[in-house]
């Protein structure tokens, strides 16, 4: 169980650093837009001083771009503090599709690095369960990181969830790519341990196309 | 005669102005949302330099630099990144860009070394243009 825990632990880590070394990434993105407005902005009140005229249209359009990316920057951090809080209690009662779409937001890049797009089809009601949220999500994101490496040809990756007798299933559709040979062996040992410790099981279907996750909704109970 | 730069970004809020604003200091400015369309355009069109955001969808920073640099070595590429791991910059200086450089840019920095690759690709046509004769 010792090099379990520690496997666990190693890749949980690595969760977290790519997480928000992503987060990093895409703030400095806005940052970078923000820059190049006020540095517009200078060069436009350089041209007013020339004798230039500035239409009064253009300043609201930069007026508007700055607005939207401190809108972008805030959810990104949102998403970054929800990440951050996962971690305040080793086991809470949390909706699971909630926990789905945060860790879908905060794939955003990692989908479009790959050209993949992440359609998550969740039901309006709540998938109440009671778990670790920080290893449940890293189970998510490894689930959903080899899910979008194996997406089929219209690069679409699908999540339903779904409550059965067995507890809360999470499904991650249209796989068409299962069918040939993996990059890597899934589920992996990093998988395996995050499943021990959730008490959740992972199945893969090449032949539907689907990695089926799931989840009892106590992680204390039999 | 005005450098002729080539801007590859896919946000377009960024790219549309930082184009915008080197333009307004005498070049001549190309721009793409795509790192394939870069490609393509590169073949089409002979450009001094090349800035090109690391992260683009479907090819990373690395592929698209090697497609390049095999199509037109002459053309200098400097690379915009987020956030540069040293190893990346040693990678990506390998491959053949000039300089690996963090967003946001510093505008009269960014003017200086599209100034410099514009430089150093009239030293590696020169370089070429003897070697032929």
């Amino acid at each position: 169980m010792g090099a379990k825990l520690e496997t666990v632990a190693e890749t949980g880590l690595q969760f977290f650093g790519k997480m928000t070394a992503s987060i990093s990434h895409e703030i400095k993105n806005v940052l970078a837009i923000i820059n190049e407005n006020a540095g517009l902005l200078e060069d436009l009140v350089h041209m007013l001083d020339q004798g230039a005229e500035i239409e009064p249209q253009r300043l609201k359009n930069m007026s508007r771009t700055v607005m939207k990316q401190v809108s972008r920057a805030d959810a990104i951090l949102k998403n970054m503090n929800r990440l951050a809080h996962s971690v305040d209690e080793s086991i809470k009662t949390i909706d699971l599709n909630e926990i789905l779409e945060l860790v879908v937001s905060l794939s955003h890049r990692f989908a479009a690095m790959r050209d993949v797009s992440v359609d998550p089809k969740l039901g309006e009601s709540p998938m109440m369960v009671r778990t670790s949220p920080f290893l449940l999500m890293n189970l998510l994101w490894l689930c959903l990181d080899f899910a979008m490496d194996t997406a089929g040809d219209d690069k679409v990756v699908e999540l339903v969830t779904q409550k059965t007798e067995a507890g809360i299933q999470v499904f991650f559709k249209r796989l068409g790519g299962l069918a040939g040979t993996p990059l890597k062996p899934f589920p992996a040992e990093h998988e395996k341990g995050l499943c021990d410790l959730l008490r959740a099981e992972l199945e893969v279907s090449a032949e539907n196309q689907e990695i089926v996750v799931t989840i009892g909704e106590d992680i204390d109970r039999d | 005669m005005s450098e002729k730069v080539l801007i590859v970004d896919d946000e377009k809020d960024f790219l549309d102005i930082i184009a915008e604003r080197i333009r307004a200091r005498g070049m001549d400015v190309s721009t793409t949302t795509s790192a394939e369309d870069a490609i393509h355009m590169v073949e089409e069109k002979s450009y001094d330099v090349i800035i090109m955001d690391f992260m683009m969808p479907g090819m990373n920073g690395f592929q698209t630099l090697k497609a390049i640099k095999e199509k037109k070595p002459e053309v200098q590429i400097i690379l915009l990144t987020g956030n540069v791991l040293e190893e990346n910059r040693i990678e990506a200086k390998k491959l053949g860009a000039l300089d690996v450089i963090e967003k946001p840019p510093d505008l009269k920095d960014l003017i200086q070394k599209i100034k410099k690759a514009k430089k150093a690709q009239r030293t590696v046509r020169g370089k070429k243009s003897a070697k032929r004769k």
